[in-house]
C-alpha cells in the first residue's frame, strides 16, 4: 500500500494538512482513494501522468540484495531538466550518460533558462513552470544570479522558488568513504526554509546613500519548515534537531522562528530539540561537528551552513541536496554555485549531481537504480584511482563519468 | 670654583627634568575595565605581564556598570567617559550582561557611546595549541554599526515580523577606508569584501560600490569580492587563501566567529573595536565564566593577545613583539598550560613564566 502511494508521488499528504498526530487517518484514506482512482485512470489507458507500469513487489522491500535487474519498464519517468549557468549542463551531460549506460527508465525535458547567458524571459519561466507542474520531478542546475538589475530585484532562481513554493532545502552532509578531510564521518542533515527570510528581495533606497533591506519572517512558514525538519527527521531515524537563529539580536525576528520550532518540537517527543545562536553554531561545526544531527535554519543562515558543511567534507562538488515543496521535488547539487571558472575545462565533479540524481531515483520509487547509481559513484571515490581535481587527482569529469560508467552494476546486453 | 659647582649642579638638574620630561611624554594612559567573572584576574595577569616586559603604560582603572542619567537614558559613568576620552585607548575584560536589569547589554552602550564602528580580529593559528587548522593568518573587519544589527524590527501583522537591515553609504565608506589603511599599516597584501550582492542587490550593492570606490585610492594593495557562501566554503577547506576581509555587520559577527573557530577558540582571540576621534578599545570576547571565577584557574591569553593588538595601534611594536613572543613560546613548551589549553598549571604560574620569559627575551 505504501509504495503505491509513493508511486503516485503523493507523499506529502502530512504535509499539506499543517498539523501532525491529528489528521493522519483521513489523508491516508483519500491517498489511497487517489491512488486507486489513477491506477484505474492509467490502466485504462489515459494518459493523467505517465506510470512505469512494471511489478512494484521487487523493488518494494528495502533491504533485498537484488541479482537480477527488474524486467524491462515499458513508459519511462519524465523529469524536468534545467542545466542553468556554468558547469549546469557538462554536469547534466553527466547525468545523461550514467543513466543512459544503467538503462535507468528516465525521459529528461530540457529547458534552457539563464539570466547570465539572456535566454530568460517571462515566456521561458512559464514554460519551465509549466513542465514542472506536470512531471513533478526536476532535476537542475544553478541559475547564476548576476550582481546587475534590471527593475526586477528577485533572481530567476528566487522567483522559480516562490511560484512552485519550494520551501524546503534539504542538503545531505556525507563523508565519503575513501576520500579523508579534517573531519570524517560526518553525517548531517542541513534543512533549510528557502521562501522567505533575507531573500525577500524587499529593497528600498529611502534617501540617497541609505538602503533599507527588508527580511520577513512569518510564523506560518517557520511553522511549516520546523514541521518537515521533524517530519524528516522521524521519517528517517533521526535523534536530534537543532534550530539555528541570531534570536538575541533579531529578538522580533528570529525570535518567531525559535519560538515556531519550540512549539513544533513539543508535538515530536522522542526527538531531542536544541537550539544554538548561528556564531557559535559556526564555531562549533568547525572545532565538533559531531555534535549535531539535523539543522533548521531560516534562509541566509542555511546559506553560510549549507556551504560551510559543505566544505567540511570536501567542497561544492560532493554534496547532493534538494529542494521540496508540498507538491514538486527538485534535485540539485547541496552548495550552489555555477562555478564559471570551470566551464569548458572538464575539471567539474559530477559526484554531488550523480548522488542527486540517485536520491532522485529514489524518490521516483526506483531503489534499484538508485543504488546502483550511488554506489558507483561511492565505489569510484573510494577506490581512488579517478579523482577530479577538486578531491586532490588530475582526472576530467569525462574520465570520472566512464569510470562510474565501468562500476555500474547493471548494463543492458545490447 | 664656585661657578663650576654651580654649573655642575644645572647641568645635573637640566639632565633630571629632561629625563622627567621624557619619562612622562612616553608614559601612555590606558583605560582598562577589568570586567566581572574571570576579568580582574586576568586583568592582573596582564598588568603583571607588561611590568615585567616595562612597558610605558599607566593604567587607569574604571568600571562600565551602567547608571541611569539625566533623563532616564542608561549611559556609563562620566569618569568612564572621561578618562576614556583622554586616554583614547582601552582595554576590557569579559562584561556580564544581566538578562532582567533593564538596561541593554554594556557592549552596546559603549559602542554607541564611542562610536566603536570597526570590529577588528585577526586569527592567527597559535603553535602548540593543536586545531585541525594550521597555517591560518588573516584578519577579519566588521562594520559595527549598522546593518542587520540595526534593532529596527516590528510586527506587521499578528505571526508576520519585519526586520530592517540597514545600509549607510557614510558607514561602508567609513569601514572600507579603515581595512584599507589597516591593511597598509601592518603590510598585508590584499583586502577582500565579502557580502552577498546577488541576493541583496541593493544593500550589499552599496556596501560593494563603496568598497571598490575607496579602493582605487589604494593601489598598492590588491581588492577582490568574493560571496559569502564562496568564503565559507573555502575557508574551512583552506584558509591560507585570504588576507583581509571586510564585510557588514552580521557577515562579520558569524565570519569573526568561524575564524576564531579555526585557531581555538574565543579563548584566544584577540579583539579590537576602534571608534571614532581616534578611541579604541580592545578586548577579550570570551564569556565571564562565571564557574571559575575566583579559582586562578582563567587563561589570560585573549586579553593578552588584546593587549599585544593595542601595543601595536599605540605604535609600540617591540613591547609588543617581545611579549607576544614570550606568550607564544610559553604555549608550544606546553609545560606550563591552564586547563583549557591541555595543561593543568594555574594562571598566576602561566602568568609567572610568561613574565619570567619576556625579562629573559630582555
Amino acid at each position: 500500500m505504501r509504495t503505491l502511494i509513493k508511486g503516485y508521488g503523493i507523499r506529502f499528504d502530512i504535509m499539506v494538512f499543517g498539523k501532525a498526530g491529528k489528521f493522519h487517518v483521513v489523508p491516508t484514506l483519500l491517498n489511497i482513494g487517489a491512488g486507486l482512482g489513477l491506477m484505474g485512470l492509467g490502466l485504462s489507458g489515459v494518459r493523467l501522468q505517465p506510470l512505469c507500469v512494471r511489478s512494484l513487489s521487487l523493488t518494494a522491500s528495502q533491504n533485498a540484495t537484488l541479482e537480477s535487474p527488474p524486467a524491462r519498464a515499458d513508459s519511462t519517468f519524465k523529469v524536468t531538466m534545467v542545466p542553468g549557468d556554468g558547469v549546469g549542463p557538462e554536469l547534466m551531460t553527466a547525468v545523461k550518460e550514467v543513466f543512459k549506460s544503467g538503462d535507468v527508465p528516465v525521459e529528461f525535458e530540457e529547458f534552457h533558462l539563464s539570466e547570465v547567458q539572456n535566454m530568460a524571459s517571462e515566456e521561458k519561466l512559464n514554460e519551465v513552470l509549466t513542465s514542472m507542474k506536470n512531471n513533478r520531478v526536476a532535476i537542475k542546475g544553478k541559475i547564476h544570479t548576476p550582481m546587475e538589475y534590471k527593475g526586477e530585484l528577485a533572481s530567476y532562481e528566487m522567483r522559480l522558488r516562490r511560484k512552485l513554493d519550494l520551501f524546503a532545502n534539504v542538503v545531505h552532509v556525507n563523508s565519503l568513504p575513501g576520500y579523508s578531510t579534517r573531519h570524517n564521518n560526518l553525517d548531517l542533515v542541513i534543512i533549510r526554509e528557502q521562501t522567505e527570510g533575507e531573500y525577500s528581495s524587499l529593497e528600498h533606497e529611502s534617501v540617497s546613500g541609505v538602503v533599507e533591506c527588508l527580511k520577513i519572517i512569518t510564523r506560518e512558514k517557520s511553522r511549516r519548515i520546523a514541521k518537515f525538519a521533524f517530519d524528516y527527521a522521524t521519517k528517517k531515524g533521526r535523534s536530534k534537531v537543532t534550530a539555528v537563529h541570531k534570536a538575541n539580536i533579531m529578538k522580533l525576528g528570529d525570535g518567531l522562528f525559535l519560538q515556531s520550532c519550540a512549539e513544533v518540537a513539543e508535538l515530536y517527543p522522542k526527538i531531542k530539540y536544541e537550539n544554538i545562536i548561528i556564531d557559535n553554531c559556526c564555531m562549533q561545526l568547525v572545532q565538533n561537528p559531531y555534535q549535531f544531527d539535523v539543522l533548521v535554519m531560516p534562509n541566509l543562515y542555511g546559506n553560510i551552513i549549507d556551504n560551510l558543511a559543505a566544505g567540511l567534507v570536501g567542497g561544492a562538488g560532493v554534496v547532493p541536496g534538494e529542494s521540496y515543496s508540498a507538491e514538486y521535488a527538485v534535485f540539485e547539487t547541496g552548495a550552489r554555485h555555477p562555478f564559471a571558472q570551470a566551464v569548458g575545462r572538464n575539471i567539474a565533479n559530477p559526484t554531488a549531481m550523480l548522488l542527486s540524481a540517485a536520491n532522485m531515483l529514489r524518490h521516483l520509487n526506483l531503489e534499484y537504480h538508485s543504488n546502483m547509481v550511488s554506489e558507483a559513484v561511492k565505489r569510484v571515490i573510494k577506490q581512488g584511482k579517478v579523482r577530479t581535481r577538486d578531491l586532490g587527482g588530475y582526472s576530467t569529469t569525462g574520465d570520472f563519468v566512464r569510470a562510474v560508467v565501468a562500476n555500474l552494476r547493471h548494463r543492458p546486453l545490447h | 670654583m664656585s661657578s663650576m659647582m654651580i654649573l655642575l649642579v644645572l647641568k645635573c638638574l637640566s639632565q633630571i627634568i629632561f629625563y622627567c620630561i621624557c619619562f612622562a611624554f612616553q608614559m601612555q594612559t590606558v583605560t582598562i575595565i577589568p570586567g566581572d567573572g574571570i576579568g580582574p584576574e586576568i586583568s592582573t595577569s596582564v598588568i603583571k605581564i607588561f611590568e615585567a616586559a616595562k612597558v610605558p603604560i599607566q593604567w587607569e582603572e574604571r568600571n562600565v556598570t551602567a547608571i541611569k542619567g539625566p533623563g532616564g537614558k542608561w549611559m556609563i559613568p562620566p569618569e568612564a567617559k572621561e578618562s576614556m576620552d583622554k586616554s583614547k585607548i582601552g582595554l576590557k575584560g569579559p562584561l556580564k550582561t544581566p538578562i532582567a536589569a533593564g538596561h541593554p547589554s554594556m557592549n552596546l552602550l559603549l559602542r554607541k557611546t564611542f562610536d566603536l564602528y570597526a570590529n577588528v580580529r585577526p586569527c592567527v593559528s597559535i603553535e602548540g595549541y593543536k586545531t585541525p587548522y594550521t597555517d591560518v593568518d588573516l584578519v577579519t573587519i566588521r562594520e559595527n554599526t549598522e546593518g542587520e544589527y540595526s534593532g529596527i524590527e516590528h510586527v506587521i501583522v499578528d505571526g508576520v515580523v519585519q526586520s530592517i537591515k540597514l545600509i549607510t553609504e557614510e558607514a561602508s565608506r567609513r569601514i572600507a577606508e579603515y581595512a584599507f589603511e589597516y591593511a597598509r599599516n601592518n603590510q598585508r597584501n590584499s583586502v577582500t569584501a565579502v557580502h552577498k550582492a546577488n541576493i541583496m542587490r541593493m544593500s550589499d550593492g552599496l556596501f560593494l560600490r563603496k568598497c571598490r570606490e575607496v579602493a582605487e585610492n589604494f593601489k598598492d594593495v590588491k581588492f577582490t569580492e568574493m560571496y559569502l557562501d564562496t568564503v565559507c566554503l573555502n575557508m574551512v577547506q583552506d584558509p591560507t587563501q585570504f588576507d583581509v576581509l571586510v564585510m557588514p555587520n552580521l557577515y562579520g559577527d558569524i565570519l569573526s566567529d568561524l575564524c576564531a573557530g579555526l585557531i581555538g577558540g574565543l579563548g584566544v582571540t584577540p579583539s579590537g573595536n576602534i571608534g571614532a576621534n581616534g578611541v579604541a578599545i580592545f578586548e577579550s570576547v570570551h564569556g565571564t565564566a562565571p564557574d571559575i571565577a575566583g579559582m586562578d584557574l582563567a587563561n589570560p591569553t585573549a586579553l593578552l593577545l588584546s593587549a599585544v593588538m593595542m601595543l601595536r595601534h599605540m605604535g609600540l611594536h617591540g613591547h609588543a613583539k617581545k611579549i607576544e613572543t614570550a606568550c607564544f613560546d610559553t604555549i608550544r613548551d606546553k609545560k606550563v598550560l591552564t586547563k583549557d589549553l591541555g595543561g593543568n598549571s594555574k594562571c598566576s604560574e602561566f602568568t609567572a613564566e610568561i613574565c619570567r620569559r619576556v625579562q629573559d627575551l630582555d
